[in-house]
């Protein structure tokens, strides 16, 4: 932490030192930050020469995609950065203290006593075997003196204001016992007890559903407005910016690109960068945008599921027998035709995950599911793994998905070997073919996986899904794990792909924006049940079930104009799936309100 | 916007051969060279021992009968029966190279097949696997050896037989443990929705990962066998006097540690060595098999 004293401290205040609007003193001053990484010999800058200031009771957004070192700007700030990276050049002024010039302990008494952090995953942040009042009342006292008696009360204050349900309760329960919306807001109660001058969020609600996201960006910004506090914002999701920020820095790589105020950077993005990043965030329409195919009855469907369920034993008690069941499915029916996409939305938990699951055969299933035309189970191990070339499947996390010790061409050719097709010269040349057509240069097929980027890497993904010549791809959160601007040339591999080969997607997601622009048709499942199923029109154009409307008002809307229509705050969470033995969860009945377009009733 | 553009690595695409890379490392160099000059003394001790090594040479003791120093006619020196210590240690590396390295290896695949087994199936297969391995966890190792040992004949092959027996468990402890947590990975449920056969899903997308643990274990357990094997040998159940082994030599002499330390010093820096040979090797073809280190050196 040596600060070079470098260039200008404040006086003459770089270009991109914009106070905010009701400007007065700002109580954090970014000043011309460098953060480098030594690396073999010489020194790497990963954060170039980054300035700004954060007046009271402002919102300031640091929004970029992965590796723009929006992150690292904020460890930084909290004096946090890993061994071997430091801050070479710049300061970060807290008033009038320079905190890259304060040593160890001087910084600690800060930290989360003036500037408090909340991070994107609350299970991680938060010490599993301590409880939620054992860790707020710790956190208290780390830095006031304060008796354990008046800790509590204060911890317990601060729970009541994050709107937690039963906050006494909470105090004695450990973090496992609460959901992840719940931990999130335990998180923020432990940033703000002690009322900070700055709050950074880092990626607050990236983790949790949308409808969460919802409840906690509002709490966020009513606690701003009571107790004036600064927020740094870190996100990559231009909704959240829109919605929250009063100011917007945009960093690439380490640069900043451009500082705004938000209205402005929506209405007129003044770099080419910017302009491309707010192209490439999805929105959410109202479904009728194209041509949307009605259901095609007429055609037989690839895959046809009715009545299938699938539920988890629980075995509880010494002699380990089953007690409950988790309902994770109970009587989903819907048909995939060829050259359709369909989608199944939901928030985790949903089952939405454990369908494509079952799809795949990695989970046992009550009920029929039909593979073009052959019924699931029951067949020989040889029937199993013909019916296997039918339907492929492209998961959530690339890296996670391709063995890190195979090189990328073998497991794209992997498939072919499986099931004996060709020869190793031929499998390798269709490799070569697939990686071309999927946007790679088939000149990397030697490399292994961690050589790709995230984007590429789920590029292999679905180059070795389509080396079989599928008839449907289950796509289960396939892009949601990218940066916008990769996941838009994502989604337009897949439509090309559609249109090329002719194949069905069966397409998983929580993000109704990206359901929105690649569905035909539509099934929104709640608790492994569908609620409502119907093209793309019926189900945004018109929603009719309570909770498909709830999804839709709750994701975030990239127009800062957007006055959002006042409704109660929402609270509570989402009701759970698990069930004693001999009881079940109530069944939904579909009512076809027209045309197709299936709700629940009651 | 920089997707398209891959990570620039310095290693040129052309995989330089296991070889070529392994000659790069010194010390993986100078392990292998010692496993190769103790395996070459050991195959050709006739020809290179001076002496037979269970002969009681008249000149190998001092006139008060006691052994001689290293250095002069006996290059190691002698032991107390007047043996010549470097026919000995030449002969002895037989007994210890068969022991630390098909005992050993032995050991190495009785536990990963069955901790192979038990992770990746678990269930009631995977229940009963464990639970005879925790059993034998549970008993004395020396017990057991001695039991065994004693019902067959002892001889260096039984005695192979009875470590690599014993010392399986805490392999299996480990590769089970690793075995569990790969089958649960997401890319070992990509290869099953892809129709991969079980056998193609362990042999070659698990047991590549267990590679790294596997030679550690290996490495650390040839000290340890061979230390078990002197163990035995000196409760009278291992290898038969006068066959020598290094571990017998250093059981045979430690009494005499202050009046002749070299009896006890050179066969222990024997199994010292070997062990670490083994160990440098191994860990230098860890690295140079694992392809998610390339482009990082």
């Amino acid at each position: 932490m040596s600060a070079q004293a470098q260039t200008t401290p404040g006086a003459v205040a770089a270009p991109g030192i914009a106070t905010g609007p009701e400007a007065g003193a700002p109580v954090l001053t970014v000043d011309g930050l460098t953060i480098s990484v030594r690396q073999d010999g010489g020194e790497a800058v990963l954060v170039d020469n980054l300035s700004f200031a954060l007046g009271r009771g402002e919102t300031l957004a640091l929004a970029g995609e992965s590796g723009s070192g929006k992150s690292l700007t904020s460890l930084a700030i909290m004096g946090l950065l890993a061994p071997g990276l430091r801050v070479s050049g710049g300061a970060v002024r807290l008033r009038d203290t320079d905190l890259t010039a304060l040593p160890e302990s001087a910084l600690r008494g800060l930290r989360g006593n003036r500037v408090a952090m909340i991070f994107q995953e609350p299970m991680t942040s938060l010490n599993p075997i301590l409880t939620i009042g054992a860790q707020l009342t710790e956190a208290i006292r780390a830095h006031e003196p304060v008796s354990k008696s008046d800790a509590r009360v204060r911890a317990l204050e601060a729970l009541k204001a994050v709107r937690l349900s039963q906050p006494e309760k909470r105090m004695t329960q450990y973090p496992h016992e609460l959901s992840g919306g719940m931990r999130q807001r335990v998180m923020i109660a432990m940033a703000l007890a002690l009322e900070p001058d700055v709050l950074i969020a880092d990626e607050p609600t990236t983790a949790l559903d949308v409808t969460v996201q919802r409840e906690v960006l509002d709490l966020l910004r009513d606690l701003q407005r009571e107790h004036g506090t600064a927020i740094i914002l870190i996100t990559h999701d231009m909704g959240v910016v829109a919605e929250m920020a009063d100011r917007v820095v945009i960093l690439k790589q380490g640069q900043m690109v451009e500082v705004a105020p938000v209205r402005d950077l929506f209405a007129a993005p003044k770099k080419q960068y910017t302009r491309d990043l707010l192209a490439a965030v999805p929105r959410l329409g109202d479904g009728s945008s194209a041509q949307a195919l009605p259901e095609p009855v007429s055609q037989t469907p690839i895959a046809s599921l009715s009545e299938v369920k699938v539920r988890f034993d629980i075995r509880g008690g010494i002699l380990s027998r089953v007690t409950h069941r988790v309902h994770a499915v109970e009587n989903v029916g819907f048909n995939v035709y060829p050259g359709e996409t369909f989608s199944l939305v939901g928030e985790s938990g949903c089952g939405k995950s454990t369908i494509a699951k079952a799809l795949v055969g990695l989970v046992p299933h009550l009920g029929r599911i039909e593979l073009n035309g052959h019924v699931l189970g029951g067949l020989s191990a040889q029937d199993q793994k013909a019916l296997r070339r039918d339907v492929q499947i492209v998961f959530q996390d690339p890296m996670a998905a391709l063995d890190p010790r195979m090189r990328v061409g073998d497991l794209v050719a992997e498939p072919l070997l499986i099931h004996g097709i060709g020869s190793s010269e031929s499998r390798r040349a269709t490799a070569r073919e697939l990686f071309d057509r999927v946007g790679l240069s088939p000149d990397w097929i030697d490399r292994y996986p961690h050589e790709f980027s995230g984007g590429q890497r789920q590029r292999i993904c679905i180059a070795r899904a389509l080396a079989l010549r599928p008839k449907l791809i289950i796509c289960d959160e396939s892009v949601s794990a990218l940066d916008v601007s990769v996941q838009a040339r994502v989604l337009d591999l897949l439509k090309s792909l559609q249109a090329d080969f002719g194949v069905s997607y069966l397409f998983i997601s929580h993000d109704m924006a990206v359901v929105e622009n690649i569905s035909d048709r539509i099934a929104v499942m709640y608790l492994g049940q569908i609620v409502e199923m119907g093209t793309r029109a019926q189900v945004f154009g018109n929603p009719q079930h309570s909770y498909t409307k709830r999804l839709i008002e709750a994701v975030p809307v990239p127009d800062p104009s957007f006055e959002r229509p006042l409704r109660p705050r929402l609270t509570g969470d989402i009701p759970s799936p698990i069930y004693s033995l001999g009881e079940q969860p109530e069944r939904l009945l579909l009512k076809n309100i027209g045309d197709g377009h299936l709700v629940a009733v009651g | 916007m920089t997707e398209l553009s891959i990570k620039t690595t310095t290693v040129s695409r052309a995989d330089p051969t296991v070889w070529a890379q392994l000659f790069r490392r010194k010390l993986a160099m100078f392990g292998l060279g010692f496993i190769v000059l103790i395996t070459l003394g050991a195959i050709f001790a006739p020809l290179i021992a001076p002496f037979a090594p269970d002969e009681q040479l008249f000149e190998g003791l001092t006139l008060q009968g006691a052994p001689m120093a290293p250095g002069g006619q006996f290059l190691f020196g002698t032991d107390l029966l007047g043996r010549d210590l470097f026919a000995r240690v030449l002969y002895g590396a037989r007994t210890s190279l068969i022991i630390g390295v098909v005992a050993n290896g032995l050991a190495l695949m009785i536990g990963t097949l069955i901790g192979v087994t038990a992770g990746y199936f678990r269930g009631w297969i995977g229940a009963v696997l464990m639970r005879f391995t925790d059993l034998m966890m549970a008993f004395p190792v020396l017990l057991l050896a001695i039991c065994l040992a004693a019902i067959f004949q002892p001889s260096l092959w039984i005695v192979a037989m009875v470590i690599a027996f014993v010392n399986w468990v805490q392999t299996a402890r480990v590769v089970y443990t690793e075995t569990s947590a790969l089958a649960e990975r997401e890319f070992i449920a990509a290869e099953k929705t892809l129709g991969a056969g079980t056998l193609r899903i362990l042999f070659r997308h698990i047991l590549p990962h267990l590679v790294p643990m596997i030679i550690v274990w290996g490495t650390l357990g040839i000290s340890t066998t061979v230390l078990l094997e002197a163990t035995l040998s000196y409760l009278g159940v291992g290898v038969q006097p006068p066959t020598p082994s290094w571990g017998n030599i250093i059981f045979e002499n430690q009494t005499y540690f202050q009046a002749a330390p070299w009896l006890v010093f050179i066969p222990g820096a024997m199994i010292l060595l070997l062990a670490l040979s083994f160990n440098l090797l191994g860990d230098a073809l860890r690295d140079i098999l694992d392809p998610t280190q390339r482009g990082m050196r």
